[in-house]
C-alpha cells in the first residue's frame, strides 16, 4: 500500500499530463489543469519543507557545537530578521516587495549589496585560478587556453580595437565548434529525460519512493 | 641550486593574490567611476531579439518574465530597462511576471522606473502580475488562462479590473514572450510554452548561460538571444539609450584584458619553470 499508492499517483498524473498535450479538450484538458494546480500547491509547500530542513540542520550544528556552528547563528539572525520584516510588511501592504516597505529596505540595502558581492567575488577568484591553472601543460590545454583568450578578447570592445577579426573568430567559435557539443549535450540529456519520466510514469523507477 | 634566492621564473610564478585582486579590483572600478563608454560591434543574436519587439505594434502585448535575483542583476537588470524603453518607446503594452521570488522588487523597480519615464499608466499600459510558485505548471495553464494562476496582480488587486487585461487570457493574447533568466526557466519557456503554443520568445541570460543557449536560436526555438552584459550593452546601443550596460562593457573589457595578462604571465613562468628543472636534470645526470 505505502508503494502503490504513490505508484498510482505518479502513473495517472503522468498519464494526464500526455494525454492532455495530445488532446486538450474536455475531459483531458480540464484534468490537466487541476493537475498543474495541484502541482503548484505542493511546490509552495516543498518551500515550506525547505525551510524547516534549513532549521533543523542549524540547530543541530548549534546543539553539536559543529565547526564554524556560529554562522548558525548567523543564519538564525537573518532567518527571523526577514520573518519579522516581512510580518511588518504584510501588514502594511499585501505586496511586501512593494517600494517603501520595511522588507523592500531590508532587501535594498542588505540582500541585494550581499548577493552582489557574492557574485562580484566570482572575477577575484576566476582572475588567481587563471593565472595558477590555466597551463599549456599539452596540446588539448593548449587549444582550450587559445580558444579561451581568443573568446574573452574577441567578445569585449578591446578585442575589436586590437584586431577587427577577433570578434568574427570569436563568433565563429561559439557559433560552431562550442554549438555542436552543446547541442550533443542537449540532445542527451532530453532523451534521458525522456527515458526517466517513462520509467517513473510506468513505475519501473522506484528509487524516489526510498 | 642556488636555494633562498629567487629569479625571474620564481617572481612570475608566484605573484600574490592580493596583487592580483587589487589589479582586477582597479580594471572594475576605475571604467566605472570614470563612466567610459565603449562602443560595442552589434551580434546578429541580439539583432534579432531587437528585430521581434521592432516588429510589434501598439496593439501588441508582451510579457517580461523576471526570472533572476540580485546576484545576476548587473547582466540582466541593464536588458529589463532598455527592453522596456524600447517597448514602451514604440506604445507596446507590457505584462511583467516572477518566478524567482527574489527577483520581484528589482523587477518592479526597473518596471516602476522605466514606465515613470515613458508616463505610463498602470493597468492601462502595463500590469505586474507578481510571482506564483510552480514554475513548469504557471507556464503550462496560462497557454488556457492566465487568470488560473493569477486572478489577481502583485496588489492583491483582481486582474479584471484593469481595462489592459480585459482581452488578455492566454498566449493567444500575448505576442512575444521576453524571458531574462539566470536560471533553467529558459530552456522552460522554450520546451513547456514554445513548443506547445507555438509562442514567438526572445531570451535575455547571463554570459555563462549563453553559451548552452545559443542552440536554442539557432534551431529557431527562440527569435533573438541577449547575452550576458555585452548583450545589454548592444541592446543599448541598438536603441541609442546608453546606459549601464555600455558602461559595463568598458569595466569587463579591461578585467578580460588582465585576467588574460595574468594568464600569459602565468604560462611564460611556467615554461621558465619547466626549462629550468630541465636543466637541473640534464646536469644533475652529468654529475
Amino acid at each position: 500500500m505505502k508503494k502503490r499508492v504513490p505508484l498510482l499517483i505518479t502513473f495517472i498524473t503522468g498519464f494526464i499530463i500526455i494525454v492532455s498535450f495530445f488532446v486538450p479538450h474536455r475531459p483531458f484538458g480540464q484534468l490537466e489543469t487541476e493537475t498543474l494546480i495541484w502541482y503548484a500547491i505542493i511546490f509552495a509547500f516543498t518551500l515550506v519543507i525547505g525551510v524547516d530542513s534549513l532549521v533543523r540542520l542549524h540547530i543541530k550544528h548549534i546543539r553539536k557545537r559543529k565547526k564554524g556552528w556560529w554562522y548558525s547563528i548567523v543564519f538564525f539572525a537573518g532567518f527571523f530578521y526577514c520573518l519579522t520584516i516581512g510580518i511588518i510588511s504584510l501588514i502594511q501592504t499585501p505586496n511586501i516587495f512593494q517600494p517603501g516597505t520595511v522588507f523592500f529596505y531590508g532587501y535594498e540595502t542588505i540582500l541585494i549589496p550581499l548577493q552582489a558581492t557574492m557574485f562580484a567575488l566570482l572575477a577575484f577568484f576566476v582572475a588567481s585560478a587563471s593565472y595558477r591553472a590555466f597551463r599549456a601543460r599539452n596540446i588539448e590545454a593548449t587549444l582550450l587556453l587559445i580558444a579561451a583568450v581568443i573568446v574573452m578578447i574577441g567578445r569585449v570592445p578591446a578585442g575589436y580595437k586590437l584586431w577587427p577579426k577577433l570578434p568574427v573568430i570569436a563568433n565563429w567559435i561559439f557559433d560552431v565548434l562550442q554549438i555542436g557539443a552543446m547541442r550533443g549535450i542537449l540532445i542527451g540529456v532530453a532523451l534521458g529525460a525522456v527515458a526517466m519520466s517513462l520509467r517513473l510514469i510506468l513505475g519501473i523507477e522506484r528509487t524516489y519512493l526510498s | 641550486m642556488n636555494e633562498g634566492k629567487k629569479d625571474l621564473s620564481d617572481w612570475i610564478t608566484t605573484i600574490n593574490r592580493e596583487i592580483i585582486y587589487t589589479i582586477i579590483g582597479l580594471a572594475v572600478i576605475i571604467p566605472i567611476l570614470l563612466g567610459i563608454k565603449e562602443k560595442v560591434q552589434i551580434s546578429p543574436a541580439v539583432k534579432s531579439a531587437y528585430e521581434s519587439i521592432e516588429s510589434l505594434n501598439s496593439t501588441d502585448v508582451i510579457l517580461i518574465s523576471i526570472d533572476y535575483d540580485p546576484a545576476s542583476m548587473p547582466e540582466l537588470q541593464p536588458m529589463l530597462k532598455a527592453i522596456l524603453r524600447h517597448a514602451f518607446g514604440k506604445e507596446i503594452k507590457v505584462i511583467m511576471m516572477v518566478f524567482w521570488p527574489l527577483g520581484l522588487p528589482i523587477g518592479t523597480e526597473g518596471l516602476e522606473e522605466v514606465a515613470g519615464e515613458f508616463g505610463k499608466v498602470y493597468g492601462e499600459d502595463y500590469i505586474n502580475l507578481g510571482y506564483r510558485p510552480g514554475d513548469r505548471a504557471v507556464m503550462i495553464d496560462m497557454g488556457r488562462e492566465i487568470r488560473n494562476f493569477f486572478r489577481t496582480d502583485v496588489n492583491d488587486v483582481l486582474l479584471d479590473t484593469y481595462p489592459m487585461m480585459r482581452d488578455i487570457h492566454n498566449y493567444n493574447d500575448i505576442a512575444l514572450i521576453v524571458g531574462l533568466e539566470a536560471g533553467r526557466w529558459g530552456e522552460y519557456w522554450i520546451q513547456y510554452v514554445g513548443s506547445r503554443y507555438k509562442q514567438r520568445i526572445i531570451l535575455g541570460v547571463t554570459g555563462v548561460m549563453a553559451a548552452e543557449t545559443y542552440p536554442y536560436l539557432h534551431s529557431g526555438q527562440i527569435e533573438g538571444l541577449i547575452g550576458g552584459l555585452k548583450g545589454a550593452a548592444e541592446y543599448e546601443t541598438l536603441i541609442g539609450r546608453p546606459g549601464f550596460g555600455l558602461t559595463g562593457m568598458a569595466a569587463q573589457s579591461w578585467a578580460h584584458i588582465a585576467i588574460i595578462v595574468f594568464i600569459i604571465i602565468g604560462n611564460i613562468g611556467y615554461f621558465m619553470t619547466r626549462r629550468k628543472e630541465r636543466r637541473f636534470r640534464i646536469e644533475g645526470r652529468k654529475e
